[in-house]
């Protein structure tokens, strides 16, 4: 993304190509920076399959949400140790890959997503749901992870 | 929050949706067989209801609207775009397209794209 800078005064030709390159190091600090920060450094990274997911957590639960479209209920396993939640499934590619042609873009093979959350979770009340390509899996906190009002005495 | 969309929420939501201007590429695997091209695009959280298929001058145009995630709670790490998703192909005048026919399952697009008689490959006998 280009921002233009508008400058109240003339700048020399030095000074207006320092200003591009810090630019252009603002734009490559973002990138390193971003989601795909670790994509970036590693071009190996772009060959495996990492599902995005969101983590969202209220008063009495986290929930887990990936996207994870054309799977397979019994190709996704979830299994929680303590405080992390681990997401992994496989999907083959489709046998039929066209006589004339095929383009992937897909990935395809076996995929592992890690979450460790900050607070107890109960691993008896752990519900996960797909629906439409989206894996949800909510987990309850411990009721002493819960957050818990301290009422004041005046004295 | 209301879990229960209405047939009219979700219109509302989706004509607003279609003015949006940002949109993400979804992923796309492309077979070509003999008898048509098929596409599998991943749409995720699309159902029937947010699918938009159009063909605007020669082009096919697929839209996918996301349906609205309903999660108690504030993002604490977000990695997933929430945008729709939408791709547009050019197709070859040899497909035939009142014959497209596309479904939608687990936040699949599968769109098939008849080839139209002419292109099919046909043998020739020696007489």
């Amino acid at each position: 993304m280009e921002t233009n800078r508008y400058l109240p005064y003339a700048q020399s030709e030095l000074s207006a190509a320092f200003d591009r390159f810090a630019t252009l190091r603002e734009e490559m600090d973002r990138l390193f920076g971003s989601r795909f920060g670790s994509m970036a450094r590693t071009p190996a990274s772009f060959q495996t399959w990492s599902p995005p997911l969101d983590v969202y957590e209220d008063k009495d639960s986290f929930t887990v949400v990936i996207d994870l479209p054309g799977l397979k209920k019994e190709n996704i396993e979830i299994s929680l140790r303590e405080q992390n939640l681990t997401v992994s499934g496989k999907r083959t590619a489709e046998e039929n890959t066209g006589e004339q042609g095929f383009r992937a873009e897909r990935f395809y093979g076996s995929f592992q997503r890690t979450v460790n959350f900050p607070a107890q979770v109960d691993p008896n009340g752990v519900k996960a749901s797909y629906q439409d390509g989206i894996l949800k899996v909510v987990l309850p906190k411990a009721e002493a992870a819960k957050p818990k009002q301290i009422a004041v005495s005046a004295n | 929050m209301n879990e229960n969309v209405t047939t009219s929420d979700r219109q509302q939501e989706l004509a607003a949706r279609r003015t949006n201007q940002f949109y993400i590429t979804p992923l796309v695997d492309v077979q070509s067989t003999p008898e048509s091209i098929v596409l599998h695009a991943e749409m995720a959280g699309v159902d029937k209801t947010g699918v938009d298929i159009t063909i605007e001058d020669g082009n096919l145009v697929l839209v996918g609207h996301r349906l609205p995630l309903n999660v108690p709670g504030d993002p604490v790490y977000v990695e997933r775009r929430a945008l729709d998703y939408r791709r547009v192909y050019e197709l070859d005048p040899s497909i035939e397209t009142d014959k497209i026919t596309a479904r939608v399952e687990d936040g699949i697009l599968t769109v098939t794209l008849p080839k139209a008689e002419r292109v099919k490959p046909r043998k020739i006998t020696l007489e």
